[in-house]
């Protein structure tokens, strides 16, 4: 079919020209203008015929490339920016203020955490754990919001994702059960982080309501408190074990957050 | 830089993936150049500024990238022997009646410029103006390219050889 065919049909708009067609093949369209090519093309049996083989041809390499999408990640592609390009201000003004204004319990633990990490491990915690609860506030804002596939492996198979990211950190991971405290396991995926690979369980209330726990084995060592950062509506929960470190992040109340990261620390101590 | 920002750029890496693999249909190549934006994407935020839509600015990112690179390869194969077609290794679907390894060959006997229109649309579903603003070229180019693109697979998929010796790799569902 040649397209000054195309061109030649009479109507209230502009003539339709190819550019049209494709428009239409392509869901660009809308109002009058779809209208009007709508109707040509109840006419005109051959470009009807020529759009559904665009549209098919759109399809197909859909159906081609998809897959790439549900593909983890490779650990190499950088997914923060390099330390320098970050402004650090405010996260650590909210840092200073977690310290300050910690809890009772974790005060307690506070003061263990001076005898357990003396000098200047302490400091060196403190930076790490500022970098992963930055990367962890982020991967809740993607994933969480993923409605159609916020985790690689579900809940359903919970001991094989923990077999799975066991294998993959290289140490033993598993999801803390948060369902007295108000949370369901929706299931886990792994992620790159600053070195090495990252672990992420999310978490949902019957609402709704998702919370992601991020753990990472980059940390190096010592104990840190329990640290508050907020970056938007995201509020973090974040603290050091050793060369674990963890964040737990949502859009929820501060402190319905701390009451599930008291329940996720108190389950690892007891594994520990 | 704020979370949602970062937020905004990691949410656009898988279907950066996506377009990277159907350009270059090799899963390494495909992974440098994802790599190459987003190193630059992540230096190059703060002039950024938020004029125009991110993820089209990603995409530009990625264009230029992969422009470069052809030029380079070009440069170089210029004394290599005939370069291979690329392969799309993918999951062992059926779309439409074509088979998509078919189809993954077909794509790469695209020009790359075809090819990074038909995508950006068919694919990533950019409107016109964002592709034409991604590839940095009038919307008419745009506009036109897409034709050529679409009659050029057309014409690909139906001159593909028909059960060949390939038959025995191919899995034909009907």
């Amino acid at each position: 079919m040649s397209d000054d065919n195309l061109r030649l049909v009479a109507g209230n708009g502009t003539p339709i020209t190819e550019a049209d067609l494709h428009a239409y093949a392509d869901g660009q369209l809308s109002g009058e203008r779809l209208a009007e090519v709508a109707g040509f093309l109840a006419q005109q049996p051959l470009a009807r015929e020529r759009v559904e083989q665009w549209r098919q041809q759109n399809r197909a390499l859909r159906a081609l490339l998809d897959p790439v999408l549900d593909e983890p990640l490779p650990l190499r592609l950088p997914l923060a920016p390099p330390p320098a390009a970050r402004r650090w201000g405010a996260l650590a003004a909210g840092v200073a203020i977690a310290v300050a204004s910690a809890s009772a319990a974790w005060f307690v633990r506070g003061e263990l955490d001076g005898r357990t990490a003396p000098g200047g491990g302490t400091v060196v915690a403190v930076a790490d754990a500022m970098s992963f609860a930055r990367r962890a506030a982020v991967a809740h804002v993607v994933y969480a919001a993923d409605a159609r596939r916020p985790v690689e492996i579900g809940a359903d198979q919970e001991q094989q994702l923990a077999n799975w990211l066991t294998r993959r950190l290289g140490a033993t991971v598993r999801a803390p059960a948060l369902k007295d405290v108000g949370y369901e396991l929706v299931g886990g995926r792994l992620l790159p982080g600053g070195q090495g690979p990252v672990a992420q369980f999310m978490y949902a209330a019957p609402s709704g309501q998702r919370l992601t726990l991020y753990v990472t084995r980059e940390a190096s060592g010592g104990r840190t408190e329990f640290r508050f950062t907020q970056d938007g509506p995201v509020r973090v929960f974040y603290w050091v074990e050793g060369n674990f470190g963890y964040a737990l992040s949502g859009e929820v109340e501060r402190g319905t957050l701390q009451r599930v990261a008291d329940e996720v620390c108190r389950q690892l101590d007891g594994l520990g | 830089m704020r979370a949602e920002d970062e937020a905004q750029i990691v949410a656009c890496i898988p279907s950066l993936r996506r377009y990277a693999r159907g350009l270059t249909g090799n899963p390494e190549q495909a992974d440098d150049l994802v790599q190459d934006t987003l190193e630059r994407a992540w230096s190059r935020f703060s002039r950024w500024q938020r004029r125009g839509e991110l993820r089209a600015w990603m995409f530009g990112i990625m264009h230029n990238h992969f422009i470069d690179g052809l030029r380079a390869r070009r440069r170089q194969a210029e004394h290599d022997a005939e370069p291979e077609l690329p392969e799309i290794p993918v999951r062992a679907t059926q779309a439409d009646g074509l088979e998509v390894r078919d189809l993954g060959r077909c794509l790469a006997g695209l020009s790359a410029e075809l090819r990074e229109v038909l995508l950006l649309v068919a694919v990533e579903e950019f409107s016109y103006r964002e592709a034409a603003q991604v590839l940095q070229v009038p919307i008419g180019t745009v506009m036109s390219r897409l034709s050529r693109a679409r009659e050029r697979l057309a014409a690909l998929l139906q001159a593909r050889p028909a059960a060949g010796q390939d038959a025995g790799r191919l899995h034909s569902v009907k």
